[in-house]
C-alpha cells in the first residue's frame, strides 16, 4: 500500500460491500496491476480462441463435469502446475528481495508484501501444489493399477476436485482483492488472530484451506472405499502394487488428519467472527493448543504427500531395472509403520517452546524411528536395481536424484529431530533447506518422474526424451545451487522469514540461491517445453499401451485407455498380474459385455461454485451474498439427490467398436 | 470372465460369468466418513478438556447448567434414535406409509431437541455468558453447537429422505439413503452421549 | 564425549571461511554441546548415507542395460534375509545409537536446567526478556536496571534467562552462545546460557512475529577474559552503572507505552529499535507483564488461574469482562501501527456488562506509519 492511501484496515463496514472498499483494490502496486493485466489479457485470448474452436461445449461434456477419474486426475495436475507456476513466482520474489536487502538495504518488497509472499508460497504450495500433484496421480493410476472402472463414488470426486479448485481460486483472488495472510502458511495465533491481523488476510487463508479440505477429506474417503470395494476379482491386499498400497496409506492419513485440521481451522475462524476464546492469550485462551492441533495434523500431512512419492518410485525403480521390487512385503510394512508413527511425532515441531526434556526425548527418538523404515525403502529401491537391467530413461533420472536428494534431505531431518540440535537450527533457514530439500527432492522430483512416466499411459504418446533430460539437470543443478547455501546460512543463525538482514556477510550466499531459482526456472521452462514440444510430435512419439515393459494393471488398458479402462474383467492371481498376463502371452477377447458406467454430472461444479461465492462473501464481510450462497449450496446438494439416474450402460457393440479403434491405433 | 485370460497358458480360472458386480461402496465409504466426523468431535473434545476449566472470572458448569432441563434434552435425542430403528424395522419390512409416519415421529423429536438447545444458548448469551466471556464458554458452545448444526443438518436429510420416499418408494437408493441416515442419527446419538457425560454431568456432580 | 578432539573439529576447519558459522563455532558451553552433538550425529549418519551414495551411483551404472555382459542379469530377484537383515538392522543399530545420545545431551542440555558445571561462586545472573512489538526488553532484577535491545554479561557467569511476550510468540537467540526458546504471553520460558569467551554476539527473534519482525535483532556482549570472576565482575559493575548514570525510569506508564508497537525505520525493517537504558524497574514489573496486568485493573493470570480452581468468579463475574480482556487494546493494523479495538462481527451483544469505559483509545498516531 503506498504511503498516501487511505488506511484500508479502519475503513467502513458496508451493508451491501461488507468491509470491502476501493482502498482494498491495489491499483498502486505495479507488480499487481502488471500481473492483473498479463492473467486477464491471457485470459482473454483463451476466452476467445475457445470460443473461436467452439471448445466450450466439448470442455463442459467432456471435462467439467466428467465423473471419469482419469480425467479428473488430469485436471488436477493441471490445476498443480498452474498453482505451480504461481507459487514459482512468490518464490522469486522472495529470493530477489533476500539477494538484494543486506546490510540494512530495504530491497524491493516491504515486510507488508514480502509477509504475504512467503504465506502465500508456503500454503499454495502444500495445498494447491503438492495435495494437488499427489491427488492427480492417484486418481489417474490407482483405479487403473486394481483393476477398476472408475472410483467408489465417481460424482464425489468431480466435486472433490471442484472444490480445490474453490480453493485454489480464493487464494488468487486474494492477489488483486484486498490481501493474503501475513502470518506464515500455518497462521499460528495469536498473531493470526483478529486483533493481530485484523485484515480479510487470514480469513482468505481460512476459507481456501476449509473449501479445498472439504475436497480433500471427501477424496480420502472416496479413495479408501475404492480400495477396499473396487478391486478386481482375486486381487488380495498384499496383491496391490506398492503405489496403491501407498496410496491407501495416505489416504487413512487424510482421513485422519484432514478433520483436526478442518476443526482448528473452524476454532480460529470463531476466534475471529466470534470474538470466541480458544486461541487468545485473554480470556483463558491457549495460542499453544493451535500450535499442537495444527502439527497433528501437519506432522501426517508430511506423509500424506511423500508416501504416494514412494509408491511412483517404486513402481519406476522395478519397471525401469526389470525386476520386480526388491522386498515388496518389508516396503509395505514400512509404509504402515511410516504411516502409524506420523501420528506420534508432532511435537517435533516446537521443541523449543518448553516442555520438559522427558517429552522432548520422547519425541525425538520417535521421530528418528521414522528413519528406520525410511530407510529400508531407500535400501529397497537400492536393491531393486541390483542385479538389474537399468534403462536410463527420464523417470529413472528422477529416481536416482530423488534417493541422493532425499537421503540428504533425512539425514538433516534427522539432525532436526534431536532437540538439542533443534535449538540451535529451529526457525533458521537450515530448517527452511531441509523441508525443500525433501518436499522438492522428494514431492517435486517424484511428480515429474509420474508426469514422465505415465504420459504415454494418459496421451498415447512419449514426452520427448531430450527436453525431459535438459529439464531434469536443470533442475538437479538449480536446487543444489538454491538450498544448499540455505543450510550454510541456517548454520550462521540466519532465521527464516526476515525480509531483510544486517549481516552482509550472508548475501553472497542468498545471491547464490537467487541463482540456483534461475536454474530452477530454467528447468520449468524446460519441461513445459518438453510437452508443447511433445503434443507437436506426438505423431512420432507415437506408443503403444505398454511403452515401458511395465509390470502392473494400469499398463494393460490402451493409451490413453478407454473411458471404462478394461473392456473385460481381469482376474488377479497375485503380484504383478500384468507381468505374468505378459509372459504368457495374453490378449482381449473379442468377446465383449456391456458395460456399467457412471452418468457425468453439473452438480459437482456448481456446488464448488457456490461454495467459492461463500468463501468470498465470508472473507468480506457480505452476509447478505453469505447467505444467498449458503442457500444456493443446500438447494443444489438437495436437488442433486433428487437424480435417481445416475448411470447407464456402455453397450457391448460400442465396446466393440471403441477395442477396434484402439487396436487399430 | 476368464475368456479374456483364455488365451493365456495356464488358463486356470473360472469359468466366464457376467460383468462383475461389486457391492454399494455406500456403507464402508460412509462409515469412513463417519469415523472422520468423529475426529472432528475429538479435536472439540480435547479443547473442552483444555479450556474447560478457565473461567476467566465468570461462570463455571455449575452456574450455568441446569441437570433436569439437559436430562430431557437428552431424552429427546434418545427417544428420537429408538424411533428411528422402528422406521428402519418398517423399512426392511417393506411397509412404505409406516416407515414415513416413524421418520416423521424420529424428525418431530429431532427437532424437539434442538429447539432446546437454542433455547439454552439463547439464554446464556442473554445474561451474558456468551462464547466471547471466557475460553471454557468458548468450548462449550463450539462442541455442542457443532453436534446441534449435524442434528439440524441430519433433520433436513431426514426431510428431504421422507419427501423422496414419497415420490419413490422403498426402492434400493432409498433403502441405502435410509440405512446411511440410520447410521448418522445413531452416530449423533452416541456423541451426544459423550457430551452429556463429559460437558454437563461431570461437571455438575 | 570420547571422541577425539580433532575429529569434531575438522569439518569445521574445512566449512570455516570465516567466522560465520555461528552455530559451529560457539562461544558458550551450552553452544558447544549442540555443535558436538550436531556432529556426532552427522558422523553416525555417515555410517549408513556413505554407502548408500555409492549404491545409488555404483548399481545403476554396474546394471546398466547397455552393458556388455549381462550374465548378471537376475530378472526375478526381489528377496534375500541377508540384505534385508542388513537393511532393517543397520539403521536400528544407528538410531539406538543416536537416541541414547539423545536421550543424554537432551537432558543435559535442557533449557530449564541450571549448568551445574559452571561455578556456584556467585549466583546466576538473571535476565528477564521482554519480546515486544518490535524490539526486546532485558530487566536485570538484581540490579534494578533494564534495556531494550542490548545484553551485557560477564564471561564465565551463568545467566539464567526468564522470557515471555507482549503480544505474539517470538523466540529468543544467541547461536553463539546456544540454545533457543519461545517467548509466549502469558507464560514463562527459561533458558540457561554461559559466556565462555568475550566478544559481541548477535541475538535475534527466530519466530515470525509481524511487519517488524526483521528487525528484532540485538546485541548480546560478554565481558572480561575467562578465568578472572572478580575482573569480569568489575567490568559488568562498571556498564550497570552506566545503564544507571544515563537511564530513565521504567514505570508502568512508561512501559505501557514502551510496549506500543515500534519499528525504528518503517522503509529499513532490518534496523531495530536503538538501545535504550532504564536506571530503575517498577517493582515485580516481569512477573506482572506474564501475568498480562501491568495495566490498572487488569487481572493477573495466577490470580485468574487460583479463580479457576475455586470454580470460577460465578454468574456475579459476568459482567468483569474487561478486567480480563488484553489482546484487543493491542489490536495492530496490517502496517504495524496500532489500532483501535475491533469487536468480531459476530460477537454477541452484551447485556448488563458493566460499562466500556475500559476501551481507552488507542492513540493511532504511528511511529511506525504504513508504506
Amino acid at each position: 500500500m503506498a504511503n498516501d492511501a487511505i488506511n484500508p484496515y479502519l475503513g467502513p463496514v458496508s451493508p451491501i460491500f461488507g468491509r470491502l472498499t476501493w482502498d482494498w483494490i491495489p491499483y498502486h502496486e505495479p507488480i499487481l496491476i502488471g500481473t492483473f493485466a498479463g492473467v486477464a489479457l491471457g485470459g482473454l485470448v483463451v476466452l476467445a480462441l475457445m470460443t473461436k474452436f467452439r471448445l466450450w461445449g466439448p470442455l463442459w461434456r467432456d471435462w467439467v463435469t466428467t465423473v471419469d477419474h482419469k480425467k479428473i486426475g488430469i485436471m488436477y495436475m493441471v490445476l498443480g502446475f498452474i498453482m505451480f507456476v504461481r507459487g514459482f513466482a512468490d518464490a522469486i520474489m522472495m529470493r530477489a528481495q533476500q539477494a538484494l536487502a543486506a546490510g540494512g538495504a530495504e530491497g524491493y518488497l516491504p515486510p507488508h508484501h514480502f509477509d504475504q509472499v512467503f504465506t502465500a508460497h508456503g500454503v499454495i504450495m502444500i495445498f494447491f501444489v503438492a495435495m494437488a500433484f499427489i491427488t492427480g496421480i492417484m486418481n489417474f493410476v490407482m483405479p487403473t493399477q486394481i483393476g477398476a472402472r472408475d472410483v467408489a463414488f465417481p460424482f464425489l470426486n468431480n466435486f472433490s476436485f471442484w472444490m480445490t479448485v474453490a480453493g485454489a481460486l480464493l487464494v488468487n483472488i486474494s492477489l488483486f482483492i484486498g490481501e493474503f495472510a501475513r502470518v506464515g502458511w500455518l497462521a499460528f495465533p495469536p498473531l493470526s488472530g483478529k486483533d493481530f491481523s485484523p485484515g480479510p488476510g487470514v480469513d482468505y487463508y481460512i476459507w481456501a484451506l476449509q473449501i479445498a479440505g472439504v475436497g480433500t477429506t471427501l477424496s480420502g474417503i472416496n479413495m479408501i472405499t475404492t480400495i477396499f470395494k473396487m478391486r478386481a476379482p482375486g486381487m488380495k491386499l498384499f496383491d496391490m502394487p506398492v503405489f496403491t498400497w501407498t496410496t491407501l496409506c495416505a489416504n487413512f492419513l487424510i482421513v485422519a488428519a484432514f478433520p483436526v485440521l478442518t476443526a482448528t481451522l473452524a476454532l480460529l475462524t470463531l476466534d475471529r467472527y466470534v470474538g470466541t476464546h480458544f486461541f487468545t492469550n485473554d480470556l483463558g485462551g491457549n495460542p499453544m493448543m493451535y500450535i499442537n492441533l495444527i502439527w497433528i495434523w501437519g506432522h501426517p500431512e508430511v506423509y500424506i504427500l511423500i508416501l504416494p512419492i514412494f509408491g511412483v518410485f517404486a513402481e519406476i525403480a522395478q519397471t525401469f531395472s526389470g525386476k520386480p521390487l526388491f522386498g515388496y512385503k518389508t516396503m509395505v510394512w514400512a509404509t504402515i509403520s511410516i504411516m502409524i508413527l506420523s501420528f506420534l511425532v508432532w511435537l517435533h515441531h516446537f521443541f523449543t517452546m518448553g516442555s520438559g526434556a522427558n517429552v522432548n526425548t520422547f519425541f525425538g527418538i520417535a521421530t528418528m524411528i521414522i528413519a528406520v523404515p525410511t530407510g529400508v525403502k531407500v535400501f529397497n529401491w537400492l536393491f531393486t536395481m541390483y542385479k538389474g537391467h537399468v534403462r536410463f530413461e527420464v523417470p529413472m533420472m528422477w529416481t536416482i536424484a530423488f534417493i541422493i536428494t532425499f537421503t540428504i534431505g533425512g539425514m538433516s531431518g534427522v539432525m532436526l529431530a534431536i532437540p538439542p540440535v533443534d535449538f540451535q537450527l529451529h526457525n533458521t533457514l537450515f530448517l527452511v533447506a531441509h523441508f525443500h530439500n525433501v518436499a522438492i527432492g522428494g514431492v517435486v522430483f517424484g511428480v515429474y518422474a509420474a508426469v514422465a512416466f505415465w504420459w504415454p499411459k494418459a496421451f498415447g504418446f512419449k514426452l520427448d526424451d531430450r527436453w525431459g533430460h535438459r529439464s531434469f539437470w536443470l533442475w538437479v543443478i538449480g536446487f543444489y545451487l538454491a538450498f544448499m547455501p540455505l543450510y550454510a546460512l541456517g548454520l550462521m543463525g540466519a532465521t527464516r522469514r526476515v525480509n531483510a538482514y544486517l549481516d552482509i556477510g550472508w548475501q553472497i550466499y542468498f545471491v547464490v540461491a537467487a541463482v540456483g531459482v534461475v536454474f530452477i526456472l530454467a528447468g520449468i521452462l524446460c519441461g513445459f517445453y518438453g510437452m508443447f514440444y511433445s503434443v507437436m510430435h506426438r505423431k512420432e512419439l507415437a506408443c503403444g499401451p505398454d511403452p515401458w515393459n511395465a509390470r502392473t494393471l494400469d499398463w494393460a488398458t490402451s493409451s490413453p485407455p478407454a473411458p471404462y479402462n478394461f473392456p473385460q474383467t481381469i482376474h488377479v492371481r497375485g503380484l504383478d498380474e500384468f507381468w505374468r498376463m505378459k509372459k504368457e502371452g495374453f490378449k482381449w477377447s473379442t468377446h465383449y459385455q456391456p458395460i456399467h458406467m457412471p452418468h457425468y454430472t453439473a452438480a459437482g461444479v456448481l456446488l464448488a461454485a457456490a461454495s467459492l461465492v461463500f468463501g468470498f462473501a465470508m472473507v468480506w464481510w457480505m452476509w447478505w451474498l453469505a447467505a444467498l450462497s449458503f442457500v444456493a449450496i443446500l438447494v443444489i446438494a438437495i436437488g442433486h439427490t433428487f437424480n435417481y439416474n445416475r448411470d447407464y450402460y456402455i453397450p457391448a457393440e460400442e465396446v466393440a467398436e471403441i477395442e477396434a479403434k484402439g487396436a487399430a491405433a | 470372465m476368464s475368456v479374456t485370460q483364455t488365451t493365456s497358458l495356464g488358463g486356470a480360472h473360472s469359468p466366464a460369468h457376467e460383468e462383475h458386480h461389486h457391492e454399494s461402496p455406500t456403507p464402508i465409504g460412509f462409515w469412513i466418513y463417519l469415523m472422520s466426523d468423529c475426529i472432528i468431535f475429538g479435536t472439540l473434545f480435547a479443547t473442552y478438556a483444555v479450556l474447560g476449566y478457565s473461567y476467566a472470572g465468570g461462570p463455571s458448569p455449575k452456574d450455568l447448567f441446569e441437570p433436569g432441563f439437559v436430562l430431557i434434552e437428552t431424552a429427546l435425542l434418545l427417544i428420537s434414535s429408538v424411533t428411528f430403528g422402528v422406521a428402519m424395522l418398517r423399512a426392511s419390512a417393506g411397509q412404505l406409509g409406516s416407515t414415513v409416519n416413524w421418520l416423521i415421529v424420529t424428525g418431530l423429536f429431532g427437532a424437539g431437541f434442538i429447539a432446546m438447545e437454542i433455547y439454552e444458548f439463547n439464554h446464556l448469551i442473554h445474561i451474558g455468558a456468551g462464547p466471547d466471556r471466557s475460553a471454557f464458554l468458548s468450548a462449550f458452545f463450539a462442541l455442542v453447537g457443532t453436534h446441534g448444526l449435524h442434528v439440524t443438518f441430519g433433520l433436513v436429510w431426514l426431510i428431504t429422505l421422507t419427501v423422496q420416499l414419497k415420490i419413490h418408494g422403498l426402492n434400493e437408493a432409498n433403502m441405502r439413503r435410509m440405512g446411511t441416515l440410520s447410521m448418522f442419527w445413531h452416530f449423533l446419538d452416541l456423541i451426544w452421549i459423550g457430551v452429556f457425560s463429559f460437558v454437563y454431568l461431570v461437571r455438575i456432580i | 564425549m570420547k571422541l577425539p578432539k580433532f575429529l569434531l573439529m575438522l569439518p569445521v576447519a574445512v566449512l570455516l571461511a570465516g567466522c560465520q558459522y555461528d552455530v559451529l563455532v560457539p562461544t558458550g558451553w551450552v553452544g558447544a554441546q549442540q555443535r558436538d552433538l550436531l556432529l556426532i550425529s552427522v558422523l553416525l549418519m555417515l555410517i549408513v548415507i556413505i554407502p548408500v551414495m555409492v549404491m545409488v551411483v555404483y548399481f545403476p551404472w554396474k546394471y546398466r542395460a547397455t552393458r556388455k555382459d549381462n550374465s548378471d542379469y537376475e530378472p526375478d530377484f526381489s528377496h534375500s534375509t541377508k540384505i534385508e537383515v542388513f537393511v532393517w538392522g543397520v539403521p536400528i543399530l544407528i538410531i539406538l545409537a543416536l537416541g541414547t545420545y539423545t536421550y543424554i545431551y537432551t537432558h543435559r542440555l535442557d533449557p530449564y536446567r541450571p549448568l551445574d558445571h559452571v561455578s556456584f561462586n556467585e549466583e546466576p545472573l538473571q535476565i528477564e526478556a521482554v519480546s515486544l512489538d518490535w524490539k526486546w526488553l532485558f530487566i536485570y532484577p538484581q540490579y534494578g536496571v533494564a534495556t531494550v535491545n542490548e545484553i551485557k554479561m560477564p564471561v564465565g557467569r551463568q545467566v539464567e534467562f526468564r522470557l515471555t511476550s507482549s503480544t505474539v510468540m517470538n523466540t529468543f537467540v544467541v547461536p553463539k552462545l546456544g540454545g533457543m526458546i519461545y517467548s509466549m504471553t502469558g507464560m514463562q520460558t527459561k533458558l540457561h546460557l554461559v559466556a565462555d569467551e568475550p566478544g559481541v554476539f548477535a541475538g535475534r527473534s527466530a519466530h515470525y512475529s509481524g511487519p517488524g519482525f526483521s528487525g528484532m535483532s540485538f546485541n548480546a556482549t560478554a565481558l572480561g577474559t575467562p578465568g578472572d570472576e572478580a575482573g569480569n565482575d568489575a567490568l559488568f559493575n562498571d556498564w550497570i552503572e552506566e545503564v544507571r548514570a544515563q537511564g530513565t525510569d521504567l514505570t508502568d506508564e512508561a512501559f505501557l507505552q514502551l510496549e506500543k508497537p515500534s519499528m525504528a525505520d518503517p522503509a529499513r525493517p532490518s534496523v531495530p529499535m536503538p538501545v535504550t537504558y532504564y536506571r530503575t524497574v517498577s517493582d515485580n514489573l516481569f512477573d506482572r507483564i506474564a501475568g498480562m496486568c501491568v495495566e490498572p485493573g487488569k487481572v493477573c493470570m495466577s490470580e485468574m488461574m487460583m479463580q479457576d480452581r475455586a470454580g470460577g468468579g460465578g454468574e456475579a463475574g459476568l459482567g468483569d469482562k474487561h478486567r480480563y480482556e488484553y489482546d484487543s487494546e493491542r489490536a495492530v493494523d496490517g502496517f504495524g501501527n496500532a489500532m483501535p479495538p475491533q469487536a468480531a462481527p459476530f460477537a454477541p451483544a452484551r447485556h448488563g456488562a458493566a460499562g466500556h469505559d475500559h476501551v481507552s483509545a488507542v492513540e493511532t498516531e504511528g511511529h511506525t506509519n504504513g508504506q
